[in-house]
């Protein structure tokens, strides 16, 4: 029976659904309602009665409510699927152990992505995972999560994940799918399975790397692409160029006193991130006497936050490092062959001071290049290692964490080609069966590929996705995905230490994972994960395995009754609790530079032309999360964009496009300039590029490089669901494999069309107040309380009301602003935390999201080359607090803990609190933004934390459902909270360790001594509001040699 | 009626230099039949039934908004973090201080004794009533949940909840409902003796009725007239306090607050004559038109007209007054935050906002200076417009240009009305518009019985009369002259 012709009504509603996009997914039910479609049929539902209404169009009270109650009456019995079971049911009486309703429960898990696994803890309610925290036992993680690790349960729960398995768009079964896998591999046995394909994304899975080598085993011909379209090939073949071998590069930021990051934005992205921004900043925290930090010196072509952090940042155009490198290197007495030449641009004349400061820290400097360098800028940085003496202290290098396949040899895994020999074997016909593997090659694969039209010749096409997406749609099997938190696989880190990925629920579509779409193509096609990971593991585990994994073939298993005695057993459930696999990390490896790697430098064109700079999206990465709405409109670091992306230029360049007047770009940031650049912000531009035109909206960026234009990768998805279909401009359009990251040549024509941006902050500079704290080390060593001076702060009796006394506890946070680096995961954290709603880029552009926390950024000094300042912004917590006064319903108030507090039931909306909050912190529901409808999304509310409805004040409570949590325990136990016992969900994500919550009573705090510390001040305390959230000034570390020769592109601190 | 040799007196007066409260001519019956007919008669004029019909379009509007806006909540207007109040709290000052001319020429003028006002107190009291009950809806449906709004009073409950007392918006709801309470009170007891005329000539049975039972059983006997004096007194003296009280308090709602532009102790004085400035205006927009179609120029003469001007130039100074030292004390204080604010209220993105107000409020009244503007009457109506639009401006100016960039620059932020703002505000006005259509068909627009007195028969010899000194009941059994 088609839907299409007995319900045509139903079918056009069904479509409506499908096209709505952003802010109407949100809030769809009673909109949807209004539709013409829906209103007729409503009318056939109740012919008798509501053929005698009046025409549709009528807005009297009476039928319009019938309508509404009607239209939501009819809709429950569309998306409900939760009907009583018909077997006897029996009540909760004996509960699984292990589970006390109410108190959550936490996992050892981790999370894939690109590949590299993240460790993490995750929350589990009754069941349900909602809150991810990162793993202190893992060493990419210590406890810290990035932004799309805490994205990462909106995901599992998203309504428009793929529920069924299709075969030609109409619903199959898996028994089908595997009949038909093993079916057509009869086919392939007589030639060696000479047709089949695999393609899949990085893996450093050693279970999934076992399982096909297992099938390539079997099927000598047969072969296994990888492709990743942020992928990291530019590293693998330049350690290749280097070494003559591929090996894994581990940095130890904790031992680098001078750091050389070539485009590396290794605070923020890639494997390790994590840990790289906790031991960068551990470097930089001048607390308790301590008065060092480490220098950082980026050169770089678009802002990223490594470069808000540096104590010199220098931009260059992306074709322009490696010359920059080869400068350096050549300082630093690197053979060259006659290569060495001066960098074009102005920060060559700082080269020999920073060799200088390099060789002056010799073995305890580090240089690293970023991945989206070309190979030789590598090869050119492990060089440098190598003559610094930096091997085995800052540098470490190991085997590979990817898995490869065998026939690859020893030779590096350049993605890029291997996706090309597959294209080309699909355009000769060679390809008979492919499997895709996760990813979305349809929609990310180079241009020049033409990947869908050579996968249309592919007779035998699958695609395992957690989407039915644009791959989805070119072949004929799709098969839901299960999503990371609902299956069984392992992972190695950016060390390679491995972590057993294990499920928190059952998949809720009856999704499959990787190891389960490869075992249809065995002999034991019905294998489970569960299953095919542990055989993996046993006989690895347990006593007298550990060290390193083997990465070939599985080995036979014998199944066997395994108790609690069993050495495996333990192993495994020790290794499944703790997260990581022991001594899994990859030793280090001593290896040899090259020299004939030489003969490459210096074949970077870098010629006049406008450049243009691919990056994957900071909010949304390669696309696979564009239709994550805490992602979406997670305002991206810097330019605070949501919603969509823009062709990032310099204030240069602008100029040069006529969009701004010459001396434009020359002022210093203030209030006037950046209107003007809002007014340019937006406008339209058609970027062509080797032949294909894409239209972007411009975005005026301080800092960026002239003449490079930067874009951002996986937006304009056309199958992302609901959410993420539409949202920018799609950069893959432009983005061919010989310029996978940079290239020369791009054509800018300017339109007259605009389109607004979703920007969250619009306004960077600091109008010459004083709320960003900063000097130089020097200055704070001469005279460590230099921000009394800066900051006035009025005496205590300067209110009309008696002070509160806090007998018990008295909660207080410290922020490091010397620590964050604007990395927004604490943004994300709390907004998975407190159940804080999406609420569309309509809403954005109105100036109501809803974040209560975010990271205000602002800029000092000139637009070209700003000086850059992260301040994560949220309730103070005032002791006098201004929104406390004008309440009218004491729907916020004073607790006896010195939080302030809002009584959501109590609030009527006045929102004079707001007016009269100076941190502008509070947010307001002006519509209903939370979704009460989709059921899938009920699953992910914290349920600690009350959904708030429509017309109520909103803000950070310092995570008080976590306070109260510790403080039940404490009294259970008879004594008071530890330090450290509650950790805001802001804090734990923070991988700076820049923010720090206690009890200000406890002088033995941390959070007492940070605000000991001479740094410390409150924003705006000039106002008299006594905030309890208090930052510590940030400094920083030039080199005086740089720093006292004023030139056009130095800082001045 | 009597046939009015306008001209001739006039020019008199002109002449001499003070144009009389009442023409020459007037009767006590002829000032009875003059008002009570336009009420009592039988046919309603075209140009009412237009002018209703037009007002009550853009009230339905209005309602129509209104329960949009309960349904989906305040995101139909443009309001945000951080303008969290915009045209809901602009047109609630607005309407509020439009309020104030009603019981500002009621009760001071009363207890100052200026005889002029009788022509006049009766529609501007309407006027202010009709005012304050549209000022009245914005507070009340601005909130995000307005079924809760009733927290917002001090009643005793379950909960034992009270509101804060400490907040403006508490001393708001007490300040806008007392003035609404007892501006009704004044307005009704004023109307009483006028309602028992009305009940004795009109000859339809209905009308009869209901203006019977709205006279209380009027008799016109000495001890009612002592009765109604007393109270009429009592009343006046309890006004007067509140038209300089209620936006007093209503100018705390911004100078309690701590956001550079709100925080001044310049609010209160500055509110009160923006508010007597803009009432004056909205009594000459509504009085002008009026006495041109009821023919009433004997009435509200020459004389009012050029009163209410200069009272407007007045309080008119005043603001601007209020304005330079605004920008002074800005200056003055050496406040970074105050110092942007003016600037940024002179040069920034609303600059055009700023400079209009100037223009209306402040530039274009300055004619009034000029004797022979002040009896221009078009003129007149035309920089009363203009006021009325500055005064709108100038909630616009505080309220929108002091929270779209306060403290911390990263949350400044724009603010523009959408069309349910819109619709909202001229809702309003048709609201206003009708009620005021509704008063001047079904109740004597100026006060019968008050005209009265100011004509020379009512002088008792060696008397000077008193408004309130009646030297006869409301009543048919005078006979026409």
């Amino acid at each position: 029976m088609n839907i299409k012709d007995t319900y045509p009504e139903l079918h056009a509603l069904r479509s409506r659904l499908e096209a709505n996009q952003g802010k109407e997914y949100w809030r769809s039910l009673e909109e949807l309602a209004e539709t013409a479609e829906f209103r007729e049929m409503l009318h056939r539902e109740f012919p008798d009665r509501a053929a005698e209404w009046p025409g549709p169009d009528d807005v009297a009270g009476r039928r319009r409510f019938l309508q509404l109650m009607g239209a939501s009456l009819a809709l429950a019995g569309l998306t409900g699927c939760t009907v009583q079971p018909t077997e006897t049911i029996a009540p909760y009486t004996r509960p699984p152990e292990g589970i006390i309703p109410g108190k959550p429960l936490f996992f050892a898990t981790a999370m894939p992505l690109g590949g590299v696994g993240e460790g993490l803890l995750v929350e589990s309610n009754m069941g349900r995972p909602t809150k991810v925290e990162g793993n202190p036992d893992h060493p990419a993680s210590l406890g810290a999560t990035d932004v799309y690790a805490q994205a990462s349960v909106l995901t599992l729960y998203d309504p428009d994940r793929s529920k069924t398995l299709t075969y030609l768009g109409d619903i199959s079964t898996w028994g089908a799918f595997i009949a038909e896998v093993q079916t057509a591999l009869s086919g392939q046995r007589g030639n060696q399975g000479a047709g089949l394909r695999f393609l899949t994304e990085t893996i450093t899975s050693p279970t999934l790397a076992a399982q096909l080598q297992g099938l390539l085993n079997e099927f000598p011909q047969a072969a296994w692409h990888q492709y990743e379209p942020a992928g990291r090939d530019n590293v693998r073949v330049g350690a290749q160029l280097a070494f003559g071998q591929e090996v894994n590069t581990v940095y130890r930021f904790e031992q680098a006193e001078v750091i050389l990051s070539l485009d590396a934005d290794f605070l923020s992205c890639g494997p390790g991130s994590l840990r790289y921004a906790r031991d960068f900043a551990a470097k930089r925290r001048v607390t308790e006497g301590k008065t060092e930090m480490n220098r950082l010196y980026v050169v770089e072509s678009t802002p990223s936050g490594t470069g808000a952090k540096a104590d010199h940042r220098w931009p260059m155009r992306a074709g322009e490092i490696e010359g920059f490198a080869r400068a350096v290197a050549a300082g630093l007495g690197v053979q060259l062959g006659g290569q060495a030449a001066q960098p074009s641009g102005p920060a060559g004349q700082w080269v020999p001071a920073l060799v200088r400061d390099l060789q002056q820290h010799r073995g305890r400097s580090l240089v690293m290049a970023g991945d989206y360098q070309p190979p030789v800028v590598h090869a050119l940085a492990h060089a440098m290692n190598q003559a610094l003496g930096n091997v085995g202290s800052t540098v470490v290098y190991t085997d590979p964490l990817e898995a490869r396949p065998a026939s690859a040899g020893t030779g590096a895994v350049n993605q890029l080609e291997s996706l090309r020999t597959l294209v080309n074997e699909m355009n000769a016909g060679q390809v008979e069966m492919l499997l895709i593997l996760d990813g979305n090659p349809v929609f990310d694969a180079p241009a020049d590929f033409n990947f869908t039209e050579a996968l249309k010749k592919v007779k035998w096409r699958a695609h395992l996705s957690l989407y039915n997406d644009e791959t989805s749609l070119i072949c004929q099997w799709h098969i839901p995905e299960a999503h990371y938190l609902e299956a069984w696989s392992d992972v190695r880190a950016y060390d390679g230490t491995v972590s057993i990925i294990q499920p928190l629920i059952a998949p809720l579509y009856r999704g499959k994972s990787s190891h389960e779409a490869l075992a249809a193509f065995t002999a034991q096609p019905e294998r489970t994960g569960y299953d095919i990971v542990r055989d993996y593991w046993r006989g690895r585990l347990g006593a007298g395995a550990g060290g390193q994994v083997p990465g070939t073939g599985p080995k036979p298993t014998t199944p066997s009754s395994a108790g609690p005695s069993d050495p495996f057993e333990q192993a495994w459930r020790t290794a499944l609790r703790s997260g990581v696999v022991p001594n899994t990390a990859l030793p280090p490896k001593s290896i040899t530079l090259k020299s004939d790697w030489v003969s490459e430098v210096g074949k970077t064109t870098s010629g006049s032309q406008m450049e243009i700079v691919f990056r994957p999206d900071p909010t949304i990465y390669d696309g696979r999360f564009a239709n994550n709405g805490w992602l979406q409109e997670l305002p991206k670091p810097l330019t605070k964009l949501t919603w969509g992306n823009a062709a990032l230029v310099s204030p240069a360049t602008a100029v040069k496009l006529g969009l701004l007047s010459q001396g434009d770009d020359r002022l210093d940031v203030e209030a006037k300039i950046e209107t003007r650049l809002y007014e340019v912000n937006g406008r339209v531009v058609e970027l062509q590029y080797q032949g294909r035109t894409v239209r972007a909206p411009l975005w005026v960026m301080p800092g960026q490089a002239d003449d490079s234009i930067t874009v951002h990768l996986g937006h304009d998805r056309w199958r992302a669901g609901r959410v993420g279909t539409g949202q920018g401009f799609n950069a893959y359009r432009l983005r061919s494999s010989n310029t996978p990251w940079f290239g020369q040549g791009l054509e800018v024509r300017l339109t007259s069309d605009r389109i607004e941006l979703a920007t969250t902050q619009r306004h960077h500079t600091l109008e010459g107040r004083k709320i960003v704290q900063a000097a130089v080390i020097d200055e704070y060593q001469k005279k460590p309380d230099f921000v009394r001076e800066e900051v006035e702060t009025p005496p205590k009796e300067h209110t009309l009301y008696p002070e509160y006394q806090y007998p018990g506890y008295k909660w207080g946070m410290a922020i490091d602003m010397n620590a964050c680096v604007g990395c927004n995961a604490c943004v994300v954290a709390c907004q998975a935390e407190n159940n804080i709603p999406v609420v569309g880029k309509e809403q954005v552009l109105r100036g109501r999201e809803m974040h209560w926390l975010r990271i205000d950024t602002y800029y000092k000094g000139a637009l070209e080359n700003p000086e850059t300042h992260f301040q994560p912004m949220l309730c103070q917590h005032c002791e006098n607090a201004p929104c406390e006064l004008v309440c009218p319903v004491n729907a916020t108030v004073h607790d006896a803990e010195g939080l302030n507090v809002q009584v959501y039931n109590r609030c009527v909306g006045t929102r004079y609190c707001s007016n009269n909050c100076p941190y502008k912190v509070r947010r307001f529901n002006f519509l209903l933004y939370q979704d009460f409808e989709t059921e899938s999304l009920k699953l992910l509310r914290n349920p600690e934390v009350s959904v708030r409805s429509r017309g109520v004040m909103e803000k950070c409570t310092y995570c008080v459902q976590r306070i109260q949590r510790a403080k039940i325990e404490a009294e259970k136990e008879d004594r008071p909270v530890r330090d450290g016992e509650i950790v805001t969900a802001c804090q734990a994500a923070c991988p700076a360790e820049a923010i720090v919550f206690g009890n200000l009573n406890d002088a033995a705090s941390r959070v007492a001594k940070l605000k000991a510390e001479p740094r410390n001040y409150g924003v705006l305390a000039d106002l008299n509001t006594r905030p309890r959230t208090t930052y510590l000034a940030a400094l920083r570390n030039p080199n005086p040699e740089i720093e006292s020769k004023p030139g056009p592109e130095t800082r001045h601190g | 009626m009597a046939k009015v040799e306008e001209p001739l007196h006039q020019s008199l007066h002109e002449i001499s230099g003070a144009p009389p409260v009442i023409e020459p001519g007037h009767t006590f019956a002829s000032v009875t039949d003059k008002i009570s007919t336009i009420v009592l008669r039988r046919r309603t004029p075209l140009w009412w039934l237009v002018g209703f019909g037009l007002s009550f379009t853009l009230a339905m509007v209005l309602f129509y908004t209104i329960g949009y806006l309960v349904l989906t909540g305040i995101g139909i207007w443009g309001n945000n973090i951080p303008v969290g109040w915009a045209f809901d709290i602009i047109n609630f000052v607005w309407w509020i201080g439009i309020g104030h001319a009603g019981t500002l020429i009621s009760a001071i003028l009363l207890l100052l004794r200026q005889q002029w006002r009788t022509s006049i107190n009766r529609f501007a009291e309407a006027m202010t009533l009709f005012a304050v009950a549209c000022a009245g809806l914005y507070p009340a449906l601005h909130t995000g949940r307005p079924w809760l709004d009733y927290w917002l009073l001090p009643y005793p409950n379950t909960m034992r909840m009270w509101p804060n007392f400490r907040s403006p918006l508490i001393w708001d709801v007490f300040a806008v409902s007392t003035y609404a309470t007892v501006s009704l009170l004044f307005w009704y007891t004023g109307l009483i003796p006028d309602l028992a005329t009305l009940r004795d000539r009109t000859r339809r049975r209905g009308a009869k009725i209901i203006y019977g039972i709205l006279a209380m059983g009027w008799r016109g006997s000495a001890r009612h007239w002592h009765r109604y004096e007393t109270a009429y007194l009592l009343l006046a003296g309890l006004s007067t306090p509140l038209v300089l009280s209620v936006h007093t308090v209503v100018s705390f709602d911004f100078a309690v607050g701590i956001v550079p532009g709100w925080h001044a102790t310049i609010f209160p004085p500055y509110f009160v004559a923006g508010a007597i400035y803009a009432g004056f205006a909205m009594v000459l927009i509504l009085a002008i038109p009026l006495r041109k179609v009821y023919g009433l120029e004997g009435f509200i003469t020459m004389r009012h007209l050029r009163n209410m001007a200069k009272i407007m130039l007045a309080t008119g100074l005043i603001v601007a007054y209020g304005y330079m030292m605004e920008s002074f004390m800005a200056w003055y204080s050496g406040n970074t935050y105050e110092a942007f604010m003016i600037r940024n209220r002179m040069t920034g993105p609303y600059w055009y906002m700023y400079w209009m107000l100037i223009l209306f409020n402040v530039a274009i009244p300055q004619v009034l200076w000029v004797r022979r503007f002040r009896g221009n009457v078009p003129l007149l109506f035309v920089v009363s417009l203009s006021v009325s639009i500055g005064m709108w401006l100038e909630r616009y100016v505080i309220i929108v240009t002091s929270l779209h960039r306060d403290f911390l620059p990263s949350s400044w932020g724009m603010y523009s009305g959408t069309r349910w703002d819109y619709a909202m505000f001229f809702g309003s006005i048709g609201l206003f518009l009708s009620l005021f259509f509704l008063f001047i068909r079904f109740l004597p627009m100026i006060s019968i019985f008050e005209m009265r007195t100011i004509l020379p028969q009512a002088e008792v010899a060696g008397e000077k009369p008193t408004a309130t000194r009646l030297p006869e009941t409301g009543g048919p059994q005078e006979s026409p002259a």
